[in-house]
Formats: C-alpha cells, sequence, structure tokens
C-alpha cells in the first residue's frame, strides 16, 4: 500500500506539470484548431521563449519583465513566421504545412545553437522559498507556476468567450468562408492567432526555464508531451487539451510511484494508442450526434 | 449600383459562369431566377469575392471589385445570404450577430439600436439569443442568416434561395423582411426557385441558364410571358 502523503505529493505534482503542459497544448490546439496547421515548431518557440526570457533576465534582473518581454517578443516572431511561410500555405495539403513548420523547427533550433551555445542558461526563478509537504520540502515556485499557468489558460478562455476577437476567432474556426464574408480579416484573424499560441509557448518557457535550465533541445520533450495531449484531448478542442493535460500528468505521476519517471512516460501513449483505437475523435469532447 | 460586366468563373475546370453580365441600381430588389446548377449562387460567390472570376469585373459604386478579397467586400457594404445559411452553430444567436456588429467605427449605442432594429423584425431571435445558433430550426436559422448580414448594414443583400424548404408560415415572414429591406432602402439580388414570390417582391428579373443570362425583363412582362417562364424555368407562375 501507497503512503497517503505520497500520493498527495505526486497528486500536487502532476497538477503542477499538467498546467505547464496544459499552457503548451493550448497554443498548439488553438493554432490547430482554426489553421489546420500542426505546429511542428511549437517546441521551438518555447524553447527560443526561454532563451529570449534569460537574455531579458540578465539585462534587467526581473523575471517578471523576463516572461513578459519573451512572451511579447515570440508573438512578433510567431506573427512574422506565419505571414511569410504559412500564410502562402493556406488550403493546401496538411502535408505541405506539417514541412514547413518542421522546417521552422529545424531553423529555430539550430538557431538556438549558434547564438546561444550548448550550455544551458540559468534563469532565477523569482521565488525561492519552500514549504514544509510531509516528508519533503515543496518549492513555492512550482504552485506558482500552476497558478501563473492557470491565470494565463483563463485570460485567454475569457478572451475566447467575451471579446471581440475572441468571436471572431471562433467564427473563423467554425466556417472560414462565411466569416470573412461577414467583414472578418480571416488572414490576420489567422496571424493573430499563430502569434498568441507564440506567446504562450514563450510564457511555458520562461515559466518551466527555471526548473530545467535553458537549452536548445528542452522543446522537444515538451512538443511531444504537447502532441498526445493534444490527440488525446480532441483535436483543437481547448478544453479537451486542458483536462487531458491534467489527466496525463497525473497518470505519470502516480505510475512514478512504482516505476521510474522515465518509464511512467509510457502510460501517456498507452493512453495515446487506447484513445486513437477506440476514441479517436478525443476523450474529453462529447460523443458526436 | 452593382455591376457585373462578362464574368466569366471556374470551379477548377468546369466553365461555371459564361460571361454574366447584369446590374441592380441602389434600393433595387432584382429577381435572379433559373433551374438548379445554372448557376445563380456562383455569381453571389463571385460578387463577394469567394471565388475570383477568371474573365470579366464586378464593379460596385464604381469601384472594381474583381480580386478583391471577400472581407473587403462586405466592408464595402455588400452583405451575403447563403443558401445553405452557414450559421456558426457552436455560437450563440447573440455572438453570430456581434460577427457583423463588433466591426470598426461601430460606437456603443450604434450596435444596440442595430441590435433592436433586427430583433424588431426577428423577435424569435431575441428570445432565443443565448442559444446556439446550431439548435435553432431551418426557419429560424434562415432568420439568423438575414439577421446577420443585416448587422452589416448593407448597400445591398446578396440572397440566397430564403425560401427554399421553408414552411409557408415562414415564407410570408421573408417576404415580409425583403419589404421591410426594401422600404429601408436596401438593395437586395434574389436568387429564387419560387418562381411567384419572386415575380411579386421583385421590379427586374434576370433568368440564367447555363452559366449565362438568357432573359432580362421587368417582373410584369415576365409574368405575361407564360412561354419563357415555361421555356427556361419549367414551370408556370
Amino acid at each position: 500500500m501507497i503512503p497517503f502523503d505520497q500520493l498527495l505529493v505526486q497528486a500536487i505534482n502532476g497538477i503542477v506539470t499538467g498546467m505547464i503542459l496544459a499552457l503548451v497544448a493550448s497554443g498548439l490546439t488553438l493554432i490547430f484548431g482554426i489553421m489546420d496547421v500542426v505546429n511542428f515548431a511549437h517546441g521551438e518557440l518555447f524553447m527560443l521563449g526561454a532563451y529570449v526570457g534569460t537574455t531579458i533576465f540578465v539585462t534587467t534582473g526581473s523575471f517578471w519583465v523576463a516572461l513578459l518581454g519573451a512572451c511579447l517578443t515570440l508573438a512578433a516572431l510567431g506573427a512574422a513566421l506565419q505571414i511569410t511561410t504559412l500564410r502562402p500555405l493556406l488550403g493546401r495539403d496538411p502535408l505541405t504545412t506539417i514541412l514547413a513548420t518542421f522546417g521552422i523547427s529545424l531553423v529555430l533550433q539550430n538557431y538556438a545553437l549558434w547564438q546561444y551555445g550548448p550550455v544551458p542558461r540559468k534563469i532565477t526563478e523569482p521565488i525561492t522559498g519552500h514549504f514544509q509537504l510531509f516528508h519533503i520540502e515543496y518549492p513555492w515556485y512550482r504552485l506558482l507556476i500552476a497558478l501563473l499557468s492557470a491565470l494565463i489558460i483563463g485570460g485567454l478562455w475569457l478572451f475566447m468567450k467575451y471579446g471581440t476577437y475572441g468571436i471572431w476567432i471562433r467564427a473563423t474556426t467554425q466556417d472560414r468562408l462565411m466569416a470573412s464574408a461577414m467583414g472578418i480579416p480571416v488572414p490576420w484573424v489567422h496571424t493573430g492567432v499563430f502569434a498568441i499560441g507564440a506567446a504562450m509557448a514563450a510564457a511555458s518557457g520562461v515559466l518551466f526555464g527555471p526548473l530545467v535550465g535553458v537549452n536548445h533541445a528542452m522543446g522537444f520533450d515538451f512538443t511531444l508531451r504537447a502532441f498526445v495531449v493534444v490527440v488525446v484531448g480532441g483535436m483543437g478542442n481547448l478544453g479537451g487539451s486542458i483536462l487531458a493535460s491534467i489527466f496525463l500528468s497525473l497518470l505519470e505521476a502516480f505510475a512514478s510511484l512504482w516505476v521510474s519517471p522515465a518509464q511512467a512516460v509510457i502510460v501517456s501513449f498507452v493512453v495515446l494508442i487506447l484513445t486513437l483505437l477506440f476514441r479517436p475523435t478525443g476523450l474529453f469532447v462529447p460523443t458526436p450526434k | 449600383m452593382l455591376d457585373l460586366q462578362d464574368v466569366h468563373t471556374y470551379y477548377g475546370k468546369s466553365h461555371v459562369l459564361h460571361g454574366v453580365s447584369l446590374e441592380v441600381s441602389a434600393g433595387e430588389v432584382v429577381g435572379l431566377l433559373g433551374r438548379n446548377g445554372v448557376g445563380k449562387s456562383t455569381t453571389l460567390k463571385t460578387v463577394m469575392g469567394l471565388v475570383r472570376p477568371a474573365a470579366g469585373h464586378v464593379r460596385f459604386e464604381g469601384r472594381d471589385l474583381t480580386g478583391l478579397a471577400p472581407h473587403h467586400v462586405a466592408r464595402r457594404g455588400i452583405a451575403w445570404v447563403p443558401e445553405d445559411r452557414r450559421i456558426f452553430r457552436l455560437l450563440t444567436v447573440m455572438e453570430n450577430l456581434r460577427t457583423g456588429l463588433d466591426r470598426q467605427g461601430m460606437t456603443e449605442p450604434r450596435k444596440q439600436e442595430l441590435l433592436e432594429k433586427v430583433y424588431a423584425s426577428f423577435p424569435v431571435l431575441r428570445e432565443r439569443r443565448h442559444q446556439a445558433g446550431g439548435t435553432l430550426s431551418g426557419g429560424e436559422q434562415q432568420m439568423l442568416a438575414i439577421a446577420r448580414a443585416m448587422t452589416l448594414t448593407p448597400k445591398i443583400i446578396l440572397l440566397d434561395e430564403p425560401t427554399e424548404g421553408l414552411m409557408p408560415r415562414m415564407v410570408a415572414q421573408i417576404r415580409e423582411i425583403i419589404d421591410v429591406l426594401r422600404r429601408d432602402g436596401v438593395a437586395i439580388l434574389l436568387v429564387e426557385q419560387n418562381v411567384p414570390l419572386t415575380l411579386e417582391v421583385c421590379a427586374r428579373v434576370y433568368i440564367m441558364e447555363k452559366g449565362q443570362v438568357r432573359y432580362r425583363g421587368s417582373a410584369r412582362e415576365l409574368q405575361a410571358n407564360e412561354t419563357i417562364i415555361q421555356q427556361y424555368l419549367g414551370v408556370s407562375a
């Protein structure tokens, strides 16, 4: 029998990782939902966001300025990438955009290696305290990450639900042609969504930076997990992705009570395969009528 | 006001419009009749910029629209009510209307005023304003499609088979709304299969066949010309 305190610690761990993953995945699923673009460069936007964060952090010394600056920089970069590489491909075979974003990811990764070198950079967390959680010292910062992720996702949700641009985005997702016939500037909606997705990736990169150290390959692991989450949650379904992030992270956290954390990742893939076999539209979407 | 000159449109390799020319003056209600598949809907889509003509020109208030993106066409004052309604099914009725209301240059009081006007024409939409568009009945969806077009305060509405598949009571309501729009000075290009209705509400009528306009004339002339109606439409008015 597993002691209760260990279960609780793992539950908190699962939720914290799940919230970060949800932040990465919601950018990914938003971009897929509206543009049918599978963004293979998402992890690199995450990584680049973290690097930009470290640079700003070194110059200003403020974590919060770094977080905000990285989001704005990556939003601008995302918009530029969308306009130059994805906009011309609109309406083409999905394979074309997959290749394009994969190309972008290679370019960004090697750019980061060239610009920042192979040695991981450090970004310091804004709060360093711990609190006593049963037998371990639990860092406050991990809770702060979960809280901030939840706030950002909540903000996105409010924006999508009530804002004019949110309505434009949802209308464009449902019917691109009709949206444009209603005077909605669809090409700019696409650019805006890509910028929002990039900014959310950057935010997660900066938030996650203090836990792992920033390096040029840090995006890969997260993208892979984000893709699993997006498929399990139902492609393009924002709420589903968030639920799937937390669900899978909790499963992995509990599984690591028995096996090593590296082996626990297998659980996610088992869930992915089962989802694809038995409920390919996603676990957390209402059954289609 | 709206002026099509020798417009040719293709879907891939199939040549759909073979040189369509027609015009609609400000405030005029004009009918576009013809059997299924003669290119009526494609004509409207070409005006909207949803399909690009291979040759010919679409002019609106003297300016060339050819090749303009649909959202620019909409902002010039042309609204489209598609045949299959194309309601944003997951958006509420209110959000569907906001796609047209929330645009540049609209103040909050102006939006309210316009919304009240739309609700006055379609009281049922006020009742259903928080309901998802996809849950409305066919007739209600048609009303929402027209209401949504009205939120753009267009100078002309391209109305594609608004009465198709509707109960007579709904048809009467659509008829009424066409009259309201006409009184407001909104021009309408009405594509219809319902010949009697078209002849009743329109001043002038075009008949299309095989991607071309084959007949043009006043509704009164056409009403008297049983042969033409039989020949192109295969129905008696």
